[in-house]
């Protein structure tokens, strides 16, 4: 299996986001984030972003 | 039935709100003020439907939603003109080195779901939005705030998916480095 760098772990995690990855991907990811606290950040912050925009817009 | 005064009052009073709403995602100020009016019109032809439901803001909102989707398609067929080509150049690079690792590892957001209990933070989250290239802008507000699906992002932009996604993931990262440089930051 190829082993993905941050910038296409980073790709991959936001694809997953508009669609449905495949497995292989998955796996790709999961085994990249085993050994990368910064790709496991963003990805947790991309899907903050997400929940945060649906709350928009608030009364200002 | 005439409309009652009352409710053109109520009406007008959310107009600023809803110009800033339309203009976060037309990000262009007379298409904005044209849906704006749009809805507008559109809620006093309609106050009978309005009629015993809570939240005049919430319905207001999902009108002028329809109106936004009306007006980006109109903007999609118009000529592209050279700015949108800019967006194909990659301005997230520098995130990364050479072989692909952070330049800057992202850092920690400690309790992030905490700050959308502030207002403060969504005028962050609109300042950061405001940055972003228009049709960037565009995809990732249709995808993430109003909730279409890719495929639908594509045909009313005339993208194709492999374009969408890379709006989206653009998107995302240069939000995620503008929120935490301005929010995140300790």
């Amino acid at each position: 299996m190829k082993l993905l760098s941050c910038r296409e772990t980073t790709r991959l995690v936001s694809q997953g986001l508009d669609r449905e990855l495949a497995f292989g991907e998955r796996v790709a990811l999961r085994v990249h984030f085993a050994i990368c606290l910064g790709c496991r950040r963003a990805g947790r912050q991309m899907e903050f972003l997400r929940r945060a925009v649906r709350e928009l817009p608030v009364r200002s | 039935m005439a409309t009652s005064d009352e409710f053109r009052k109520q009406l007008e009073t959310l107009r600023p709100y809803l110009l800033r709403y339309a203009s976060l995602q037309l990000r262009d100020a007379a298409a904005a003020e044209d849906a704006v009016q749009e809805a507008l019109v559109a809620a006093l032809a309609g106050e009978a439907s309005f009629a015993g439901r809570a939240n005049l803001r919430t319905w207001l909102t999902g009108i002028l939603k329809h109106k936004i989707v009306d007006a980006i398609r109109r903007q999609a067929r118009e000529p592209v003109v050279s700015a949108e080509a800019d967006e194909e150049v990659g301005d997230i690079d520098e995130v990364f080195t050479e072989r692909g690792h952070w330049n800057d590892r992202p850092a920690a957001w400690g309790d992030p779901d905490g700050a959308l209990e502030q207002a403060q933070f969504f005028r962050a989250l609109e300042l950061c939005l405001a940055r972003l290239p228009g049709r960037t802008a565009q995809a990732f507000m249709m995808r993430e705030h109003m909730g279409f699906e890719t495929g639908e992002i594509c045909k009313e932009l005339d993208i194709t998916p492999t374009h969408c996604w890379v709006l989206l993931y653009r998107a995302r990262m240069t939000l995620r480095e503008c929120l935490q440089q301005t929010w995140f930051a300790e």
